[in-house]
């Protein structure tokens, strides 16, 4: 090997002018829109799926408004219908499932695995095309009448309404293929791109976490692409499949559906269990409590939940037996997602924690997703979930789940990668009352709705029992707060763009790589040489020691120790020659 | 903590049910109180004190994990155990159970009970264990009892069935639970349990005498049958056309364009098959299932239909309407 004597010798052509980043070397519209960095794909995803959610979210509170009194208040019973549906279809099908890896995975994993860009950028590229396919399909939709359908689609309803019913799933059979080519791309970096040293232990556990997700895509996404083929040839070419006026079976509907959506809360939830534990190192400055156990039961859960579908259809005309199997796996699942909380937990025991707004985030995550969580594990009984089945008590328990889990969970990973994406620090200060602010807004909306559930309030109604008023007026309160946090979120982002503070390549003292070895604004290419790893992830201890650094040394403008760089990797001579 | 979380409870199945959701509850709690304590007080105790702050690594502890593994498993186990154990009971339907008849449809439910009396008020006998054996004249449907704690989904092309015995009088909602189209939330009936006796008396003075008047039946048929979902007669906009002033127009626009004059016949053509013709502005959204109502049953409908206007009746139903009293 004389790589180390053809190190120093080569010339770098890929060194960049001082001053030159991802953002800066090239500002016209169509270096935008035929990009093919990640990191400004990834931009893009950010900015697009930003509009979705605010879109979804205002759907969201026009419900809770109407939902202020018992009666119609504002809006008819088939308004509503067409509300709860776009609300639910934008926010799973266009938010949630490609939020994360679409906007943080794509910007994030290659940096953190030490790679120029994803291993195929034109997929990548490509990837945001189609899911702008399938938002144009979406409007299409809308502007054929309509869906009213939930965003579940169960036949044979969804085959009697609406013109806006095959567009619709036209859009999601489309926008499936761009999460199908994320998972594949990501898959392929994983495996292929890593710096070297970076051995499959040594990977973040966000990076774990996409693994884990990316797999789940690109095995479950299809299913739906099917069911929904499906559903749009049996009402153009009438082929009984799941309309039993055709001879089809309605069951085999929703057999194929929760096929699909189970596993997608996985493809929603594994990645918030990534940031969650890139949060949780970095702000407690420790090592992961039991990283092995972390990764692993990523991956665990990605598999057993292909297996769990059937729980959803406990009343719905699946046999008992079916019934009791499935039960009994959703516990198993149960599991490993418990082990995750405990070892967040034990990970703050003896560290050095410190409470920045995505810290807050995270202590955020652990209380909501815990109650998400022990809820399910409550709708898994089977005789209680005879009684809570299609209540308010599910619609609860998923929002403690992929609200506070995925969304709190984004919303962390978007302030602590912020000055990353944009070079600039967001406002501490209002930071930290938007947290507090939508931590108690959402508490105030979904609480009262399991209790609402619990008493027999069920779900997709316009209209309900005088009863159960002061309840949802308390959760229409509650989302009034959790949208003032959230637009307030919006607020402080947006001037930060141009007003914040200018960031500093580490500012939260992380021992990643995009921290340690990425410039404050990232360079075209990431880095200036790919770096050699040499420790974990989260090598706090280490990271002075192997590194140089000595002790009650520091630097960055708050005094933050900053661990130190990865050494560069010896170039390899083909790569130059 | 019963009453915080739960509805009143007036079945044999609802007591189990609910000792099970709040020993969940309650463990839950523990747990969440252990883990959020745990959370708060290690970020306040280990709280960082100076920027430069370096904590040592912490050991990991085989036995901590695996405890941590362990325990939960054993819980998830209890009461898997315990909610499969009611689930079977809730599922295995007594062979002497009472049975009751659940035609579902948008947006309404009839009962119709062995003697062949329908209702749209369920009315069970206390102490009694019932059975509902439960169809769907179109789309899915739900049946829930919140106080009974049961509820299954009820199907278009089977049957599917529920069983309960209510431990209480007085009257209880039943709702629908899956999602059924622009009334969905206005699917809901009252379930009135009543003593044995009471039952008995009800079900044999709500027998349909052979000669109530037609307009009468038609007028029973109206609320049974679910006409009054979509069909109003006050002339207000429903999802299909109101009665009011209905019979004897002449100016009836079909969505084709054609008009035509309502009269019995259309009246009957529209009742036994609603996709023959559409009126103008409104969608093909008639269930087919009102075939199934005997002559005299749709002959009543129809002259209920024809009181709702006060139009005189068209030519082409002059020198019938003495034919059918």
């Amino acid at each position: 090997m004389s790589t180390d004597t053809q190190n120093t010798a080569v010339a770098q052509p890929d060194e960049h002018e001082e001053g030159e980043n991802y953002l800066n070397h090239e500002t016209s519209v169509w270096s935008w829109l035929s990009t093919k960095d990640h990191k400004r794909i990834g931009v893009l995803y950010c900015v697009t799926l930003a509009l979705v959610f605010l879109a979804a979210g205002v759907l969201a509170l026009v419900m809770r408004a109407e939902l202020s009194g018992p009666g119609e208040t504002m809006m008819a019973n088939d308004t509503y219908n067409q509300v709860f549906s776009m609300h639910g279809i934008m926010m799973v099908f266009l938010f949630l499932v490609p939020s994360i890896p679409a906007i943080l995975g794509n910007f994030v994993l290659p940096m953190q695995i030490g790679a120029k860009d994803v291993a195929f950028p034109r997929l990548n590229l490509a990837s945001w095309y189609v899911y702008l396919a399938g938002a144009t399909l979406t409007i299409m939709a809308l502007l054929w009448g309509g869906v009213d359908t939930g965003w579940t689609f169960y036949t044979p309803y969804s085959k009697t309404t609406g013109g806006g019913v095959l567009w619709m799933t036209s859009a999601i059979f489309v926008a499936g293929f761009a999460n199908i080519f994320t998972g594949l791309n990501f898959i392929v970096t994983i495996h292929k791109m890593r710096a070297p040293g970076m051995t499959w232990n040594r990977l973040p556990l966000f990076v774990w976490g996409m693994y884990a997700t990316s797999i789940v895509q690109v095995l479950a996404t299809p299913v739906i692409g099917i069911t929904m083929v499906l559903l749009i040839l049996e009402q153009v070419l009438q082929i009984g499949i799941f309309d039993p006026s055709l001879g089809g079976d309605p069951v085999l509907f929703q057999h194929f559906f929760w096929f699909y959506s189970h596993p997608a809360v996985y493809i929603m939830i594994l990645p918030a269990f990534g940031i969650m534990s890139e949060l949780i190192a970095t702000f407690s400055r420790s090592r992961i409590f039991g990283y092995r156990a972390i990764a692993l039961s990523s991956v665990a859960i990605a598999m057993l939940g292909f297996l769990v579908w059937g729980h959803h259809m406990f009343v719905s005309g699946q046999s008992v037996v079916s019934s009791i199997v499935f039960s009994l796996i959703t516990y198993l699942i149960g599991i490993p997602s418990g082990i995750k909380v405990f070892n967040w937990v034990a990970t703050l025991y003896k560290g050095s924690i410190w409470l920045q707004t995505p810290m807050i985030y995270a202590l955020s995550f652990l209380f909501l997703f815990s109650i998400g969580g022990f809820t399910g594990i409550m709708v898994g009984v089977l005789s209680v979930d005879v009684h809570l089945h299609d209540t308010y008590y599910i619609v609860s328990h998923f929002h403690y789940v992929m609200m506070g889990g995925t969304v709190v969970a984004l919303l962390g990973g978007m302030h602590y990668w912020w000055p990353k994406i944009t070079g600039r620090m967001y406002n501490e200060t209002l930071g930290k009352i938007a947290a507090f602010l939508i931590f108690v807004g959402f508490n105030l909306t979904f609480f009262p709705q399991l209790v609402l559930g619990a008493k027999g309030m069920p779900r997709r109604y316009a209209t309900y029992a005088d009863r159960f008023t002061e309840l949802h007026q308390l959760s229409t309160a509650g989302s009034g707060v959790l949208g003032v946090g959230l637009f307030l979120v919006l607020g402080y982002a947006l001037w930060s763009l141009k007003y914040g503070e200018k960031a500093p390549a580490n500012p939260w003292g992380a021992a990643t790589l995009e921290w340690t070895n990425v410039a404050a604004l990232p360079d075209p290419h990431n880095f200036k040489r790919t770096p050699l790893i040499t420790r974990g992830p989260y090598d706090f201890h280490l990271a002075d020691e192997v590194f140089g650094g000595g002790d009650g040394e520091a630097d960055g403008d708050q005094g933050l120790r900053v661990p130190d760089a990865a050494p560069a990797a010896p170039l390899e001579p083909s790569r130059d020659a | 903590m019963g009453d915080f979380w739960l509805p009143e409870a007036a079945s044999t199945i609802a007591p189990e049910v609910d000792s099970l959701f709040l020993f969940v509850t309650a463990v839950s709690a523990i747990l969440l109180v252990g883990v959020t304590g745990a959370m708060l007080y290690f970020v306040y105790r280990y709280r960082r004190q100076s920027p430069g702050e370096r904590p040592a690594p912490v050991e990991e502890s085989k036995l901590l994990e695996i405890s941590w593994i362990v325990i939960p498993t054993i819980l998830v186990l209890l009461v898997f155990n315990w909610g499969f154990k009611s689930y079977v009971k809730m599922h295995a339907v007594p062979s002497e159970a009472y049975e009751i008849r659940v035609q579902a449809q948008q947006w309404n439910f009839l009962f119709e009970y062995p003697n062949g009396v329908t209702s749209d008020t369920l009315y069970v006998p206390e102490g009694e264990k019932v059975k509902m054996r439960m169809s769907s004249a179109d789309v899915l449907h739900g049946f829930f009892i919140p106080a009974f704690r049961v509820k299954y989904d009820i199907l278009p092309n089977r049957y599917t069935s529920v069983w309960f015995e209510a431990t209480k009088e007085g009257d209880y909602d039943l709702f629908c639970t899956e999602y059924c189209g622009r009334n969905h939330s206005e699917m809901d009936k009252v379930v009135r349990v009543v003593s044995q006796d009471e039952f008995d008396n009800w079900l044999e003075e709500a027998g349909t005498s052979e000669d109530i008047p037609l307009p009468e039946l038609g007028k029973q048929l109206y609320s049974q049958r679910g006409c009054q979902g979509c069909h109003s007669l006050d002339g207000s906009e429903m999802v299909g056309p109101s009665f009011q002033g209905l019979y004897g127009r002449t100016d009836h626009e079909m969505s084709d364009g054609t008009t035509l004059t309502v009269d019995e016949n259309y009246l009957r053509e529209s009742i036994l098959k609603p996709e023959a013709r559409i009126v103008a502005g409104y969608n093909n959204l008639m269930p087919g299932s009102y075939s199934s109502l005997s002559e005299r049953q749709l002959t009543g409908l129809i002259e209920f239909i024809k009181e709702q206007s006060d139009k005189e009746p068209p030519a082409s139903d002059q020198g019938q309407t003495t034919a059918t009293n």
